[in-house]
């Protein structure tokens, strides 16, 4: 499909056709098509049909404009909210037991019933073991990176290891970070910091390396020693490569901290939730502590990826892409 | 991977010294540092269990009793040699004692999962290549799904697969598929929009369909950016197949192995699993990085 010229008459369609989504899809959710009592006759599934086509077509106008970056965002955020709504529905109209899969509702309910428990489990998770594992493992691997930067014999030994490390499951010294460090929060950072230091390394050796021997030897012949090098040109050239580190970090630490809560851990904390939630069938809490995990995660990333796009701007790898 | 002969200009010999002398260094030195530490750690349970607190001892029985206790803090590296060994010949295969018992259970999952992640990965890749919708609207999503802690929800999947009366297999490779799908989606949507323009532009002068543009041209243009990703994916599948071991109380398994030991305080036996698994996370990346250099080597050289 070809993309086609905005003009605000398109728009105004686009826009049209969206609403137009929005009010069939109120309307058909609070219809007694979509009660649960009713049996689902053909008149529901044509309904729904019809919904899904309106929805549908709004997503396709959406996404074949262009122009601003607003319209790129915007056909996401459609997209997942009518993945949401149709959760919704069917999970009401076909009456799926919550157990099984409780309804973005019940979700958001439990979300607001236990909303300090949430919040008592965000701040031991992520505020205490991920927040410091991670800049704890990512300063270490950084500053070792840089120590070992005039080494070259350290060089070579270290980086075919920190390579290999990402292929080994380091997640698995949990246990042995519950036994050493206790239940409480130390163990799971510990964790946190063993599964960020290896790719925080791995990637500051190699942006170190990303300059060439041109930007170099210009440098040299400023008569800048090895510190203003470093400082100057050698470290505003790994930041791409810092940066991509510290993103693949931050998913890392959340998932460390979570399973090492699998291994024992005080009574708060989201992976404790999740663990003991599930096993009581409160699949609702269960949710809704994975939607905390979640939005924490994609809100580190998405800050990341701002933070480095201010930090870098002038970079080829950020202006390419505007 | 000594693939060089003597006749290449650089001899293996010096090879070795650059490359491998470090590596051979560091291991050895963090060979050390694991029996020092050892020592230092498990020193406090020595006095107390194995030695008289008061009685006569000198620094050789302190050192003995440390790097032979029973439960010790950190076993040391023979230690865990020992037991991998003993567990490997000592037991028949089918035994649950034996820990290639439980690599062959954590490794079907991984490659089940891992399979199915890759064809999701692929499916994926090639419709948001041809469609303008699903990449704005869907791509953005499967980036954001992957700062979920995709481990979280490894209770959730139990417990829908589990109510569908699927058990065993499926629920731990669904868990490994859901971290392999990822990097193959991405490097592959990459991948197949790497032919330049003129390359597209060829296959379209030649009537090319949108099958044969894709079967002759994006995909053998896309398979430098796949193999990359099959080995994280690999690496991530079997991090998944280990975790989703953990809820399910499963009884095989080298998850199901580091929580056992975790439970009866048998560190000797977490170490030796965390061993394995480290091993069978090598062979796997191993074995993918041996396939790109079947399919590619041979592209290389023409």
């Amino acid at each position: 499909m070809n993309a086609l010229p905005t003009t605000p008459s398109k728009l105004r369609w686009t826009v049209a056709m969206v609403l137009m989504g929005f009010v069939a899809a109120w309307a058909l959710l609070n219809s007694p098509l979509a009660d649960p009592q009713t049996p689902k006759a053909a008149a529901f599934w044509a309904a729904t049909l019809g919904v899904a086509m309106l929805a549908l077509t709004g997503i396709r106008r959406l996404a074949a404009m262009d122009g601003a970056a607003l319209y790129a965002t915007a056909t996401a955020a459609l997209f997942g909210l009518w993945l949401l709504y149709f959760w919704q529905l069917l999970g009401v109209a076909l009456d799926v037991p919550r157990v099984l899969l409780p309804t973005p509702s019940l979700v958001g309910a439990a979300f607001s019933e236990h909303f300090s428990t949430l919040e008592t489990d965000f701040v031991q998770t992520v505020v205490r073991a991920v927040a410091l594992g991670w800049l704890l493992g990512s300063g270490l691997g950084f500053a070792v990176g840089i120590a070992i930067d005039r080494m070259p014999f350290l060089q070579r030994g270290l980086l075919p290891l920190a390579s290999l490390t990402s292929t080994i499951p380091l997640v698995g010294v949990a246990p042995i970070a519950v036994m050493w460090f206790g239940f409480d929060w130390p163990s799971k950072a510990a964790v946190v910091v063993l599964m960020t230091f290896f790719p925080m390394l791995v990637s500051t050796l190699a942006g170190l390396k990303a300059t060439d021997r041109l930007e170099r030897e210009l440098m040299h012949s400023y008569a800048a020693g090895y510190a203003r090098t470093l400082w100057s040109l050698r470290l505003p050239a790994a930041l791409p490569y810092l940066f991509s580190a510290l993103k693949v970090n931050a998913t890392l630490a959340l998932i460390g901290a979570i399973v090492a809560e699998f291994f024992g851990s005080p009574t708060s904390g989201l992976g404790f939730r999740i663990s003991t939630e599930a096993t009581r069938m409160n699949m609702g809490l269960v949710w809704a502590a994975v939607a905390v995990a979640a939005v924490t995660g994609s809100a580190v990333y998405a800050s990341l990826v701002a933070l480095e796009r201010r930090a870098a701007f002038w970079h080829p790898s950020i202006r390419g892409n505007k | 991977m000594a693939t060089t002969t003597n006749s290449t200009p650089q001899p293996w010999s010096l090879r070795l010294r650059v490359e491998g002398l470090p590596v051979l260094v560091i291991l050895a030195l963090t060979l050390l540092a694991w029996y020092a530490l050892a020592v230092y750690l498990n020193a406090p349970g020595a006095i107390e269990r194995v030695l008289d607190p008061k009685g006569p001892w000198n620094w050789r029985d302190l050192v003995e009793a440390t790097l032979a206790m029973q439960r010790p803090v950190l076993p040391a590296p023979h230690q865990v040699a020992l037991d991998l060994y003993s567990s490997l010949f000592d037991w028949p295969l089918d035994s649950p004692r034996n820990l290639l018992f439980h690599v062959a259970v954590t490794g079907r999952s991984t490659l089940v999962g891992f399979a199915m992640g890759t064809l999701l990965g692929l499916v994926l890749s090639v419709c948001i290549v041809h469609s303008r919708t699903l990449d704005r609207a869907l791509l953005p999503w499967i980036v954001a799904s992957q700062s979920v802690p995709v481990l979280a929800i490894a209770p959730i999947v139990l417990v829908i697969l589990g109510s569908m009366g699927f058990s065993g297999v499926a629920p731990k490779a669904v868990i490994a598929m859901y971290l392999c799908f990822f990097p193959v989606t991405v490097a592959m949507v990459q991948g197949l929009r790497s032919p330049q323009v003129i390359e597209s532009e060829m296959m379209h002068t030649y009537a090319a369909s949108r099958w044969q543009t894709l079967w002759l041209l994006r995909l053998p243009a896309a398979l430098p950016f796949l193999f990359p990703a099959l080995r994280v994916g690999i690496a991530a599948g079997l991090v998944g197949a280990m975790v989703a071991e953990l809820p399910t109380g499963a009884q095989a398994g080298l998850g199901a192995r580091l929580l056992t030991g975790s439970y009866y305080g048998q560190t000797v036996q977490i170490w030796s699993a965390l061993v394995m698994s480290a091993l069978l996370g090598l062979t796997l990346t191993g074995v993918m990085a041996g396939l790109e250099a079947m399919v590619l080597g041979k592209r290389r050289q023409a």
